[in-house]
């Protein structure tokens, strides 16, 4: 019996999300009285994966199968369930992404496991009795969920649990085989466009959103958005109506049917507070608005405001930012 | 090509959320119910491809007879008949047997649904089909085309896309910017009063999963203002205080 976590990895390195996920299974094993194994998908060093020791993982599986690179949604399932099995896994961990959350879905059918999404802190285990706190409602409520069964899969969301780092510590990383076939990889991408990021900063990931909205009058205007989110270390993200309007990209959009991010700080530049848009960042840990309506709802929401014009104010933040240096 | 198209009920979005006394249930009492928004792109997808090169579009709920007038909305909008599976929709797991199990029955081609609820944010369903009928599974679908029986979509992934080509029968979970979701037109309403909604019961096994209790998230403290002239001061304060930059 052991915990199995999902690590996946981008041109060598761990995602920060993974390192959350490795945490987490290192402290669920450590509940369990067992020990946590990790298996790795995407592009990873041996000398990467070994630093996955410092989140308390103990040993590491990678497949060094070149086509494994990419994300390939057959392949990553039965190489998962694979090492489950080998492992004999009671627990498996991943990340509440895109890649963790469309594996865990074929996994919990394959390994008739429960499953939990989403999930936001460490499961209350009590005997039998395992349970998870997630998100539901788009950010606006939790739900605490019973997991029934002898197998169960929990995704965590992303940025609600600490990666924790001893440093030192290292794990065992051991080659592993899924005995792969093309019939494996018949739904491998056939290509692969990455976007250009602000400052490089993933907008899930972040640990620093800089957000604008319709108050920023259009998207000529907002190099002021981006000037502060690069000062800072920040991804950029908007409101829903500027990205219905082309402003932006959809995939900066923040709400209910955008994505929800809980980042360390939200800053909110002439974005009004709808209820949707308050659903999409409600977690974030600390949550700025500017906007110089007094009466705009986010302030409600907010730790931080200031009643002000955005073209005025923006400057001067990223000028007192770049200050502190 | 048979088009399998699944909606979900859900509160509308500006819904307030609260819940029962006993907080094991969602409060109903006064709120508006909708087509989940991520199964409009599903559904109008769904609608034009069939419009572009034939086929019909069948709408599939697992849902109380409550749900009945967004199955209509749903047929108004264009869908060609609607099967309602007879049960409360328990967990993901509950919800992909019934789908998997119609889907079978019927011998779609493309099954097609939003990329999640707007409830329960599961993000599950899809993958589950898919697993049930060992059939491809591309979610979050951003773009979807058909020629012939090969489908190529585009696939969010953290950061960019993957395009990923597919031959049916297969499962994709569909979000922005697919297509403009449309909404129904006087015609469209006339003729779905007509149209074949067929209920049936549910099959399968205990559902694995069961929510004990909601909870809302903790009220905030209040907003500490920082005037505008001296808006720097808030950067100071992001450090020292709230020690978050």
């Amino acid at each position: 019996m052991s915990v199995l976590v999902v690590v996946e990895c981008a041109d060598g390195e761990v995602k920060k999300s993974s390192l959350e996920v490795a945490s987490y299974g290192a402290e669920v094993a450590a509940m369990l009285g067992t020990t946590a194994t990790a298996i790795a998908v995407g592009e990873a060093t041996e000398a990467n994966l070994a630093t996955l020791g410092e989140q308390g993982i103990t040993k590491v599986l990678y497949d060094a199968e070149p086509r494994l690179k990419d994300f390939v949604n057959n392949a990553y399932t039965k190489l998962i369930a694979t090492a489950a099995e080998q492992e004999q896994a009671k627990v498996i961990v991943l990340a509440n992404s895109n890649i963790g959350a469309a594996v865990g879905s074929r996994l919990s059918v394959r390994l008739k496991a429960s499953l939990a999404t989403n999930v936001v802190e460490l499961p209350k285990v009590n005997g039998d009795q395992f349970v998870v706190r997630r998100g539901a409602f788009s950010g606006k409520a939790f739900s605490d969920v019973v997991l029934s069964g002898d197998r169960k899969i929990i995704a965590v969301k992303k940025n609600s649990t600490e990666a924790k780092h001893e440093a030192g510590k290292s794990a065992e990383v051991t080659s592993f085989s899924a005995q792969l076939a093309d019939a494996d990889f018949a739904d491998a991408p056939t290509q692969v466009v990455m976007q250009e990021q602000t400052g490089g900063v993933l907008l899930p990931e972040a640990e620093l959103v800089v957000s604008g909205g319709r108050g920023m009058k259009g998207p000529e205007n907002w190099s002021l958005i981006e000037d502060l989110a690069k000062a800072l270390g920040a991804a950029t993200a908007c409101s829903k109506p500027v990205s219905d309007v082309d402003w932006r990209p959809h995939h900066e959009h923040v709400g209910q049917t955008g994505i929800t991010v809980s980042p360390n700080l939200y800053i909110a530049c002439g974005i009004s507070g709808a209820i949707q848009h308050l659903a999409g960042v409600n977690s974030s840990k600390v949550i700025v608005v500017i906007n110089k309506d007094p009466e705009a709802p986010f302030f409600k929401a907010a730790d931080y405001g200031i009643v002000g014009d955005v073209f005025d104010v923006l400057p001067k933040l990223t000028a007192a930012v770049k200050e502190l240096g | 090509m048979k088009f399998l198209v699944c909606i979900s009920n859900v509160p509308d979005t500006t819904t307030k959320i609260t819940f029962t006394p006993d907080n094991k249930e969602f409060n109903k009492a006064g709120v508006q119910f909708v087509i989940n928004p991520w199964d409009e792109y599903a559904l109008t997808r769904a609608i034009e491809l069939k419009e572009a090169a034939g086929g019909t579009v069948t709408v599939l709920n697992v849902g109380e007879a409550d749900t009945e007038p967004n199955i209509r909305k749903a047929l108004a909008i264009g869908a060609d008949d609607a099967i309602r599976v007879n049960a409360a929709p328990k967990d993901a797991f509950f919800v992909a047997e019934q789908i998997a199990a119609v889907a079978k029955e019927g011998a779609y081609d493309v099954i097609l649904m939003g990329k999640e609820s707007i409830d329960y944010n599961g993000f599950q369903v899809h993958g589950m089909v898919g697993e049930m009928l060992s059939i491809p599974t591309v979610a979050p679908a951003m773009k979807l085309d058909l020629s012939g029986n090969t489908a190529t979509l585009e696939r969010e992934i953290e950061g960019g896309k993957e395009i990923v080509t597919v031959n049916t029968p297969f499962v994709a979970s569909c979000q922005q910017p697919m297509c403009e979701p449309r909404i129904p037109n006087m015609r469209g309403i006339m003729t779905a009063r007509t149209k074949p909604l067929k209920v049936i019961e549910p099959v399968g096994e205990a559902p694995r999963t069961e929510v004990t209790e909601f909870m809302l998230p903790p009220k905030k403290q209040g907003v500490k203002l920082i005037p505008a002239e001296t808006a720097g001061d808030l950067i100071k304060l992001l450090r020292n205080e709230a020690k978050v930059i």
